[in-house]
C-alpha cells in the first residue's frame, strides 16, 4: 500500500545529507583545513546523526506507546537513568569502550523508564499529568544522585558536567561504530513492528481489544526506545526535548500512522541534532555552547505549548 | 445452537466492592441484546469481563463453549469487538488509518496490512456509510461521525460478537436512529449485538432482549418487550412512579 506520504519521507534522506555536508562548513574556525574537517567535524556530525536519530525515534515511540504527546526520552526520565548507568561506570571504572558500559548504560534508561511508568500507574492506566509528574520526580531524583557523585569524587566532575549538560565528547570512532549500530538496529525492529504503536495510540485497553497483548509490547517497545536513548547518551550525555519535538513536526507532515512516523522521526532528529550542533559551534565562537542547551533553548517553549494545548483537551 | 456468549452465575468485585453480582444471560446468533441498569449497576464491567478484558473473581464469561479468558489474544479479537463509549485520541488519525487498525488481529506480527485488508476496510466504510470521509482526520468528524467510524473499525475485526458501551450517549436523534439501524442489519446477518445504552425509547423499538440489571444483581433478561416493562425499569431505576415511564416513554 504506497501512498503519497510514504514517499514523502524519502526526501528527508537528501535533506539529512545536506545538512550534514553544510554543517562541514561551519565551526569555530573559518579557514578550517582538511584535518579539522575530516578529522573533528565529519566525525562529530555524524555522533550529532546518531544521537539525534536515537532521540526522535525514541520520542515517537513513547508518544505512540503511552498514548502520551508529552513524552521524550529526557521527560520521562530515560536519559537520565542513562546518565546515572555512565555515572556508576565512571565510578567503578569501567570504560566507555567496554562491551559492560553500554549493557550498564541501557540498564539504567530501561529501569528508569519502567520505574516512571509503575509510578504514574496510580489507576489502570497511567494519566498524561501522571507520567509527566512521575518523569520529573525519578529526573530529579536520578540527577540529585548523580550531582552527589560529582561533588564528592570532584576528579570526574570536569567531563560529567559537560555530559550532564548534554555534548560531544571528542568523538570516538568505535563509541560512534556501536552507538550506530544500536541505533539502527532499535529503527529497524521498530519499523517492523510499528503496526502495535498505531493501537497503542487508541489506548491500552483498546490494543488489547485489538488482539495485542499489552505487557508484551509495551516491555518491547520499552526497551527498543531504551536501547536507542542509552546509545545517545553513550555517546552526548543528556540531550533534551529532540524526541519531543521532532515527532510532532512530523506528525503534521506525514500524518500519525507509525509506518512513517518512526522512521522519518529518526531521520528528522538526525537532521534537527546536526542543525542545533552546528549553531552550537558557532553562535558564540570561539566558546562552544554544548548542544543540550541549544534544544532547551527550542524545546522548553516547545513544551510549555504542548502541555496547554493538550490541557485544553482533557 | 451453541450460544455465542453464555455467561454464568458471573461476579466481579472492585478492590472487594462487587460491581458485578451474578449475571446470568446468553447471546445468540442474531440477537440485538440491551443491556440496561441504573449507574453502577456494572453494565461497563460486564462488558469487559464478556470481552474477556477483566478476569471475573468467579463464574465464567463462555464464548462459543470456551472460557473467554483461555482464548489467545488475537483468536479473541477475530471473535469479539468492543466499541468503547468515547475514545479520545491525541493524534490525527485519518478515518481509513484508524479502520484498517480493526484488521491488526488478522495479520501476524511480523507482517504489513495487505492489499485484501485495505479492500476489506473499504467495504466496511461503505457499509457503515462513511465512506467518504475515509482520508479525514478522525478528530474533524462529528460525534456521531466518529462512532460510526469506531464502529467500523469493529466489524473490520470481522467479529461474531459486537459489544457496545453507550454508543449512543451524546449523539443527536439522526445517529441515534443510524447507528440502530445498522445494527439491526448485522444482527440480521448472523452476528450477536450486545448494547449497553440509557436510549431506553430506542431499546424498546430495536433490541430483540434485554438484561436488566440492578445495583447488586441482575433483575431480569428475555425478549425485550416482557424485560423491558414499565415495572421492570421502575425496579431496576428505583423510579417511584411507573406511570410516568408509560406516559414517557410508552412502555407498558
Amino acid at each position: 500500500m504506497q501512498n503519497n506520504n510514504t514517499r514523502k519521507t524519502v526526501w528527508l534522506v537528501p535533506a539529512v545529507l545536506a545538512a550534514a555536508v553544510a554543517a562541514l562548513f561551519f565551526g569555530a574556525v573559518s579557514d578550517a583545513g582538511p584535518d579539522i574537517i575530516w578529522g573533528l567535524r565529519l566525525p562529530r556530525i555524524l555522533a550529532a546523526a546518531v544521537v539525534g536519530a536515537g532521540l526522535g525515534f525514541s520520542g515517537a515511540v513513547f508518544q505512540g506507546l503511552l498514548k502520551n504527546p508529552l513524552s521524550d526520552p529526557y521527560i520521562l526520565g530515560t536519559s537520565a537513568g542513562a546518565m546515572a548507568g555512565a555515572v556508576l561506570c565512571s565510578a567503578f571504572g569501567v570504560g566507555r569502550a567496554e562491551p559492560l558500559f553500554y549493557l550498564i548504560v541501557f540498564a539504567g534508561a530501561f529501569s528508569a523508564t519502567f520505574f516512571t511508568y509503575s509510578l504514574a500507574k496510580i489507576k489502570k492506566y497511567p494519566s498524561v499529568a501522571h507520567l509527566v509528574l512521575a518523569g520529573v520526580a525519578v529526573s530529579t531524583f536520578l540527577t540529585a544522585l548523580i550531582m552527589l557523585f560529582m561533588t564528592l569524587y570532584r576528579e570526574h566532575s570536569l567531563s560529567l558536567v559537560y555530559f550532564l549538560l548534554g555534548g560531544f565528547f571528542p568523538a570516538d570512532n568505535y563509541l560512534l561504530a556501536v552507538s550506530g549500530a544500536i541505533v539502527a538496529g532499535a529503527v529497524a525492529a521498530g519499523a517492523l513492528l510499528w503496526r502495535y504503536l498505531d493501537i497503542f495510540s487508541l489506548g491500552e485497553e483498546k490494543a488489547a481489544y485489538l488482539g495485542a497483548d499489552p505487557d508484551k509490547i509495551r516491555l518491547v517497545f520499552f526497551a527498543l526506545a531504551s536501547l536507542a536513548t542509552a546509545a545517545a547518551v553513550a555517546l552526548a550525555g543528556t540531550v533534551g526535548f529532540v524526541g519531543l519535538i521532532v515527532p510532532h513536526i512530523l506528525r503534521l507532515v506525514f500524518g500519525a500512522s507509525h509506518r512513517r512516523l518512526l522512521v522519518s522521526s529518526a531521520l528528522g532528529g538526525a537532521l534537527f541534532l546536526i542543525l542545533a550542533d552546528a549553531v552550537a559551534r558557532t553562535v558564540a565562537a570561539p566558546v562552544e555552547i554544548p548542544v543540550g542547551v541549544v534544544t532547551a533553548l527550542f524545546g522548553a517553549p516547545f513544551f510549555i505549548w504542548l502541555l496547554r494545548r493538550t490541557a485544553g483537551e482533557h | 445452537m451453541t450460544p455465542l456468549v453464555k455467561v454464568d452465575k458471573l461476579k466481579f468485585s472492585y478492590n472487594g466492592t462487587p460491581a458485578v453480582a451474578g449475571a446470568d444471560f446468553e447471546l445468540l446468533e442474531h440477537d440485538l441484546l440491551a443491556i440496561i441498569g441504573p449507574n453502577g449497576s456494572g453494565k461497563s464491567t460486564l462488558l469487559r469481563l464478556i470481552s474477556g478484558f477483566l478476569e471475573p473473581s468467579e463464574g465464567a464469561a463462555r464464548l462459543l463453549g470456551r472460557n473467554v479468558r483461555a482464548y489467545p489474544k488475537s483468536e479473541l479479537a477475530r471473535l469479539i469487538a468492543y466499541v468503547p463509549s468515547e475514545l479520545y485520541l491525541p493524534y490525527d488519525f485519518s478515518v481509513f488509518e484508524i479502520v484498517l487498525m480493526g484488521r491488526s488481529p488478522h495479520v501476524a506480527w511480523w507482517r504489513n496490512y495487505s492489499d485484501e485488508d485495505a479492500a476489506r476496510v473499504l467495504e466496511v466504510l461503505k457499509q457503515v456509510g462513511i465512506a467518504e470521509f475515509r482520508d479525514r482526520s478522525i478528530n474533524s468528524l462529528s460525534s456521531g461521525e466518529r462512532q460510526l467510524a469506531f464502529i467500523a473499525q469493529a466489524l473490520a475485526q470481522e467479529p461474531k460478537v459486537l459489544l457496545l458501551d453507550e454508543p449512543t450517549s451524546h449523539l443527536d436523534i439522526n445517529y441515534k436512529i443510524r447507528i440502530f439501524e445498522l445494527l439491526t442489519r448485522l444482527a440480521s446477518s448472523a452476528m450477536g449485538i450486545a448494547v449497553v445504552s440509557h436510549d431506553l425509547a430506542l431499546l424498546s423499538a430495536y433490541a430483540g432482549k434485554a438484561l436488566v440489571l440492578k445495583k447488586g444483581g441482575q433483575l431480569f433478561f428475555g425478549p425485550a418487550e416482557k424485560s423491558l416493562s414499565a415495572v421492570n425499569i421502575s425496579s431496576a431505576y428505583g423510579i417511584s412512579d411507573p406511570a410516568a415511564l408509560t406516559r414517557i416513554l410508552n412502555i407498558h
